[in-house]
């Protein structure tokens, strides 16, 4: 067995490319501080020229369905800049997870996803552990008539979406529906980070179409991709923090010199140069590992471990070696940080995930 | 070259050379004629040309078939420094000489880079080499010399130019270590061993056509030297091998001796080192065959990092057995295995991971100076004649 290449192909960097100039031309960060304040203009027109523009919306929908046909490793890709340029966007709820679970279904929403027509978010708190019981997953039921009742909190994407994909349990079976979302309570959430705003959920014996009658796997999938492209985004925040810091540290002057020339700083830039050069080579490799169907679940575990932490590190640095100025509302230092501490718990903590990775590496705990 | 074409060289070199009944040298030499030691290194000089990906695979198809190896932990220094060096800088005659005998082993090399008043800051080297007719006249001390006992050739860094600028006036050669003017001192270390030693030279003899690169530009080549160094320090291929895995081995076989704090710290540790080798794989995939930049630095800091924390940590997992040491007697070790003897040497030795091959401090300042375009450090020393220096 060969390595797993890890690094970009040709189509990965043009994808890059596309994708960071639509970015730098169509996320500017003052927008992305807007959206703090109530207004969320941005969100629709950048989704827009995402996914319908650019046709990202379909990047993992096969093309069978009308869509790219594309792997984890693209995704990551895209991911990786969204996360430089904190954009508010559902690419990961709805691009990825929800497509993800919908992978096996072969149902018409595939098809709509695909063209950007049509924007799902499934319904998780988006701080739900891969490893969560199936009661956890769904706390929604549906009755003989497939009428949903239940309440979801914290769910990520839906305020973006266009029909909610919901996981229900029934005595010890875990199935996926499709909602309208306007048929759904949707409470929008004062949110950490409202690049990402959550939303609480109430189904009230909502009438919903059965997507997937046996779920369990379909779902599990979907929050495993999510948590491992969630490193690259991850990893895109950490590397955008570093080169910001360094590039104001070069430019910054105090007692007659640069301050990113006394060694205290070179020292813990160099200690997060590290950290990101690390970050970005186990979220490629979690998204490679996935691609290639080969040990994708430790992988996402390393990738998670690692990226979350690392990426909280590098926006708490770059606040603290900005000064008072890191402390503003006028400076983004704070996006980066606000969507790096949201990131860590999105889809468990690093410790859950080292906690999964025991079990995966044969590092068991102590005994009961 | 595709891995089944080179899958089928290994094939066909194992039928013409019995590993069970062929001499172990004769292996040896045959598998480097045939192109199958370091299958990156050009033809004719051990290798193929291909991929340094598809080295794994090669010594993978070598130990399957019972195979003898070279010995690679008794010449880590000439297969991870000085081959790499001469590649770049050696005159074909320099490379048809060296490279061979360093592959299989029968030439173990050592590094004359560190002296007294040269460590950190190795352009200040004082030890002299002065131009006789066709060779140099070398004399100085080095310090810190590891192997210096079994090497039959050195790399080394002297002063032929004091009266340029430090870096300027450095020249660099291939030392011939059964010179008469060599003499070898052990320097015990704190693991009991003596793996280091000091050297000293008098009125050394190197022929010319020993010396690497041009006269004066021995900064750059022993840059090379360092790059290739600090990614061949600490270099794993496979998940949990090093010293992760000998913890890792400790933590499945020592059920009673677990804690929750432990357990924590030690799944942080597998994390971080497998982060690291993911790296160094991301890393040389990049490099592909050119040579290492200062980039390698970051896998040097955290290896030496990772393999502190994880050697104290399975001290304190072994517990009472943590009190417990091996041997103090004093020894010259033949090679140097980090992770080898019991839990007591691997944390001390590790000890020396962020003093060897550049400390992490002088790392560190590479990555902020060289990989961040971060100011440099105030220099007081820089263009100023290196005999003008203050000593
Ligand atoms: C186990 C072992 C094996 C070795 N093997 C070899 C070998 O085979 N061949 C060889 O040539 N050498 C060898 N060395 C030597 C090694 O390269 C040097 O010890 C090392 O470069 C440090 O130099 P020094 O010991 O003179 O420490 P110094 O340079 O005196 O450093 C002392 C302290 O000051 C810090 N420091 C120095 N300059 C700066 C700066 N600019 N900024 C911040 N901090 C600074 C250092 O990090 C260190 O903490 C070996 C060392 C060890 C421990």
């Amino acid at each position: 067995m060969s390595d797993l290449n890890l690094l970009p192909t040709d189509v990965e960097d043009d994808l890059r490319a596309t994708v960071r100039d639509l970015l730098v031309d169509h996320c500017e960060l003052s927008a992305v501080a807007a959206v703090y304040d109530g207004d969320r203009s941005l969100v629709e027109r950048l989704w827009k020229a995402l996914s319908v523009d650019l046709g990202l919306a379909g990047l993992l929908v096969p093309e069978e369905h009308g869509g790219a046909g594309a792997s984890t490793r693209e995704a990551a890709v895209v991911l990786d800049e969204l996360g430089r340029h904190v954009a508010p966007v559902p690419f990961l709820t709805s691009a990825v997870v929800a497509t993800t679970a919908l992978l096996d279904s072969d149902h018409a929403l595939l098809g709509r996803l695909a063209t950007g027509d049509c924007t799902v978010a499934m319904t998780v708190p988006l701080s739900i552990e891969l490893d969560a019981p199936g009661r956890e997953l769904a706390s929604v039921t549906a009755d003989d008539g497939g009428r949903l009742t239940g309440r979801v909190t914290s769910v990520a994407g839906a305020l973006e979406a266009d029909v909610l994909l919901v996981p229900t349990v029934d005595a010890d079976r875990l199935a996926l529906y499709a909602v309208p979302v306007e048929q759904a309570g949707v409470e929008p959430v004062v949110s950490l980070d409202m690049t990402r705003q959550l939303a609480d959920i109430t189904l009230d014996g909502i009438a919903a179409e059965l997507v997937l009658a046996d779920a369990e796997a379909a779902v599990r999938r979907a929050l495993e991709v999510g948590a491992a492209l969630l490193a690259s985004e991850q990893a895109g925040v950490a590397g955008r923090c570093l080169e910001t810091t360094v590039a104001y540290l070069k430019e910054r002057r105090q007692f007659g010199r640069v301050v990113g020339g006394f060694q205290a700083l070179k020292h813990r830039l160099a200690d997060l140069y590290a950290g990101v050069e690390s970050a970005r080579s186990v979220a490629v490799s979690a998204a490679a590992a996935l691609a290639a169907d080969e040990d994708g679940s430790v992988a996402t575990a390393v990738a998670q471990a690692y990226c979350s932490d690392l990426a909280v590190h590098a926006a708490e640095e770059a606040v603290q070696l900005h000064g008072g100025i890191g402390m503003t509302w006028e400076h983004p230092a704070h996006l980066y940080l606000k969507r790096a501490k949201a990131d860590q718990i999105a889809f468990g903590t690093a410790g859950a995930h080292r906690a999964r990775l025991a079990g995966l590496v044969d590092l068991p705990p102590v005994r009961a | 070259m595709t891995i089944d074409e080179l899958r089928g060289r290994v094939a066909d070199f194992l039928a013409t050379h019995d590993p069970r009944s062929t001499d172990r040298l004769e292996f040896l030499r045959a598998r480097y004629d045939a192109g199958l030691a370091w299958v990156a290194f050009p033809e004719g000089h051990g290798g193929l040309g291909v991929p340094q990906a598809l080295q794994a695979e090669v010594d993978r198809l070598f130990v399957e078939a019972g195979a003898p190896d070279n010995n690679p932990s008794a010449n880590g220094i000439g297969l991870g420094m000085a081959a790499p060096t001469i590649l770049a800088f050696g005159t074909d005659a320099q490379k048809a000489r060296f490279l061979k005998p360093l592959w299989t082993g029968e030439e173990i090399w050592c590094q004359l880079f560190s002296e007294p008043g040269a460590g950190s800051d190795l352009a200040g080297v004082a030890t002299r080499a002065v131009r006789d007719g066709d060779a140099w006249v070398v004399n100085g001390q080095k310090v810190w010399t590891s192997g210096a006992h079994n090497a039959k050739y050195a790399i080394l860094v002297a002063r032929t130019d004091p009266d340029q600028p430090k870096h300027s006036g450095l020249t660099y050669f291939l030392c011939d270590m059964t010179d008469p003017g060599i003499e070898v001192r052990p320097l015990r270390q704190i693991t009991g061993e003596a793996e280091f030693n000091e050297v000293f030279l008098t009125d050394v003899r190197i022929p010319d056509s020993h010396r690497l690169g041009e006269e004066g530009q021995g900064w750059k080549v022993a840059n090379a030297t360092l790059n290739n160094e600090r990614v061949s320090i600490g270099k794993t291929a496979l998940r949990e091998s090093g010293m992760i895995g000998v913890v890792a081995r400790t933590w499945r076989a020592q059920p009673e001796r677990r804690t929750p704090e432990l357990h924590d710290r030690l799944l942080r540790l597998w994390v971080d080192a497998e982060a690291a080798r993911i790296t160094g794989q991301r890393l040389r995939q990049k490099l592909a065959q050119g040579q290492p930049g200062p980039e390698g630095s970051a896998m040097k800091l955290a290896f030496a990092t990772i393999a502190q924390q994880l050697s104290g940590l399975e001290l304190e997992l072994l517990g009472e057995d943590g009190l417990r040491y091996s041997d103090w007697t004093m020894v010259r070790p033949e090679s140097v295995d980090f992770t080898g003897r019991d839990a007591g040497y691997r944390y001390l030795r590790a000890k020396g991971n962020s003093i060897e091959g550049g400390t992490s401090e002088i790392l560190r300042n590479i990555i902020a100076e060289r990989v961040l375009g971060l100011p440099a450090e105030p220099r007081l020393d820089k263009d100023v004649p290196w005999k003008e220096l203050q000593k």
